[in-house]
């Protein structure tokens, strides 16, 4: 295990371009979160006799239409966006992880199954369900009392979560829900051929119960797959919400992500009047995210030289 | 072959109604009927008399799984929740095609495109057209739509004036939007394309076909590409699941008079008798298109016959 990880890691370093998307992401992440603590309050605030101002030295990025500071909007959806990317490549990981190690291990008809079964669900209109389930599931949320509020001397009281919030789990919950597919294929793959190996052999014959031979054995050999495809997954997540918010049924205002500031500048792009910083600073970040988490996610795949798709 | 299709012409009616069931639930998640009009409260007699015109008066499982299927295809007069005048069949019937035409030309696209280009890597290997190419995938990857489609709106529609801005019916009005949908996947498939073949080049027999004297050009077109083409076919399902959903992000930019506003608003209003009937069609469709892809693929490649025995 040692001697294998010290060379990917080597190799990972001779990736030049996924050292520097890791190095990036890294300060986009740090950036993001650092100035939580004033991009939070500051991209509430309004300043409507400076609305739609282009970059000047009191806002470094311009502001929007109600005179809000682009650039704290743009770190603080920029915190939304990647936290709902992380999230739900999460989702997706524990699904892919646990439905591909099953299949492959058991194998037979059930992994026959198993594995027709996702077939069938990668060509399912899954962005149709995704909108649905957010929307349906979003409304069912905003109303089940969840959140234990206390107040002082009494008992307290329940209230359900703000519809902000609400959206934002909901959305993680069903991004990652659709797209633990290719995690599941690549995971059946691996274990079917771990599965041969002598060591699980030795130990199927000293008795160990099958939970454990899984997650003793065959998880810790998954390490390289799992972090390629989680890497992978979280730009796919991050681009699956910001179309979401683009069409208008992803995170809801107040909340922003880059997603929805770009279909805030899009909606006030016309020939007249060409507002290019409202478009240019979240679409600029979001793509650049986006770019380093691909080229780091290449740079894994040739580190941990994991094959398929 | 007949058996396996024979098997998945069976699953087919099944996997429907899994979809179909599976639609109706999240429907039935959300609180309310989505007949109650937001601003002020109807009269009682006017609301009962809308529930009846919808079926609201039956139980849940005769509404969705007998009034609702039978209205839709055999009477043709569901009407739908958000607008009363219109029925589904109306809708769908004007806005469908244009959504259908607008994937089946991006999709298209992408298929030329990507292959091509991942070709094109291949026979340029360790030159400057294999970076630039390698590159602009990536990029066309981490480029959303949105990105992609505005910029080429403002570059040719606004300052070159070459093209209209949005619209749809005309040839011309058909390019920026399919070559925008087109663009992610073509560079998912040129590198699906390149790893293919570079796969291929290393096999014996493309080895054997340069030892005969065969030009390097035949070499890569006739020997190795129609072995690397498997993996761009297998991903034609994925890549057509996203392409047709994905035009609705499309047609946005373009204000083109697609299916996205209908499924947008439909979700939005809980127009529930447009939105299963839109999720029923993209259904359907891509999963004849999947039918369809599986069959191919025992025609490109004879020794891959589904679901055949071992030997």
């Amino acid at each position: 295990m040692s001697t294998t990880s010290v060379t990917a890691g080597q190799r990972f370093r001779r990736h030049r371009a996924a050292v520097g998307s890791a190095a990036a992401l890294l300060l986009m992440l740090g950036m993001c979160g650092v100035t939580l603590r004033w991009s939070v309050p500051g991209m509430r605030t309004q300043q409507l006799d400076e609305a739609r101002q282009p970059p000047s030295r009191a806002n470094p990025l311009g502001t929007d239409e109600l005179g809000r500071s682009l650039l704290w909007r743009t770190l603080y959806g920029g915190t939304i966006s990647l936290s709902l990317g992380l999230l739900a490549a999460g989702i997706a990981v524990v699904i892919g992880t646990a439905y591909g190690a099953v299949a492959g291990y058991v194998g037979g008809r059930c992994d026959e199954l198993m594995m027709r079964v996702v077939d069938v669900l990668y060509a399912l209109p899954s962005m149709l369900l995704v909108m649905l389930f957010a929307v349906s599931v979003g409304a069912a949320l905003e109303q089940w009392p969840i959140v234990h509020v206390a107040t002082d001397g009494a008992a307290g009281h329940w209230r359900p979560i703000s519809r902000e919030w609400s959206r934002f789990i909901v959305l993680a919950l069903a991004i990652g829900g659709v797209s633990w597919l290719t995690m599941a294929r690549v995971i059946r793959g691996q274990v079917l051929s771990l599965r041969e190996q002598p060591f699980i052999e030795a130990a199927r014959a000293l008795g160990l119960p099958t939970r454990r031979i899984l997650l003793r054995h065959i998880l810790p050999n998954l390490v390289g797959p799992i972090t390629v495809f989680a890497t992978l997954t979280v730009p796919q997540a991050i681009l699956q919400e910001s179309f979401l918010s683009f069409l208008g049924v992803g995170v809801q205002p107040p909340q922003a992500t880059w997603g929805s500031l770009a279909a805030d500048g899009v909606r006030l792009l016309n020939p007249v009047r060409c507002d290019w910083w409202l478009l240019l600073f979240p679409c600029g970040a979001l793509s650049l995210t986006l770019l380093a988490l691909n080229f780091l996610g290449d740079g894994l795949r040739d580190a941990f030289d994991v094959r398929g798709r | 072959m007949l058996r396996f299709t024979l098997r998945r012409l069976l699953t087919f009616p099944l996997l429907l109604l899994v979809i179909y069931a599976c639609a109706v639930l999240l429907i039935m998640a959300a609180p309310g009927e989505g007949l109650e009009s937001g601003e002020k409260e109807l009269p009682p007699e006017v609301l009962a008399a809308r529930r009846a015109a919808y079926n609201f008066d039956q139980p849940w499982w005769q509404r969705y799984f007998w009034t609702w299927p039978k209205r839709l295809l055999y009477d043709r007069n569901l009407p739908a929740l958000q607008y009363e005048d219109w029925t589904v069949v109306e809708i769908l019937r004007s806005a469908l095609p244009v959504s259908l035409q607008l994937g089946v030309l991006a999709l298209g696209l992408a298929v030329l495109i990507g292959i091509a280009g991942g070709t094109l890597a291949v026979a340029f290997r360790g030159r400057w057209l294999e970076h630039v190419s390698v590159g602009l995938c990536l990029i066309g990857i981490s480029l959303p739509t949105f990105v992609i489609g505005v910029v080429l709106l403002m570059v040719f529609g606004l300052w070159l004036g070459a093209v209209p801005v949005g619209g749809w019916g005309r040839p011309s009005q058909a390019l920026l939007p399919a070559i925008t949908l087109a663009l992610p996947y073509a560079a998912y498939i040129a590198r699906l394309t390149r790893a293919a073949l570079l796969d291929a080049c290393a096999e014996d027999y493309i080895r054997t076909a340069r030892a005969k004297g065969l030009s390097e050009t035949r070499v890569l077109l006739d020997h190795a590409l129609r072995n690397a083409l498997l993996p761009v076919l297998s991903y034609l399902g994925p890549a057509a699941a996203a392409i047709f959903t994905g035009s609705f992000v499309v047609e946005r930019i373009f204000t083109i008079p697609g299916m996205g506003t209908h499924v947008v608003e439909s979700i939005n209003n809980r127009d529930q008798t447009l939105i299963l009937a839109t999720v029923m069609v993209y259904a359907i469709f891509l999963a004849t298109f999947n039918l369809l892809v599986d069959l191919l693929y025992g025609v490109v490649d004879p020794r891959i016959r589904v679901g055949a025995r071992p030997a």
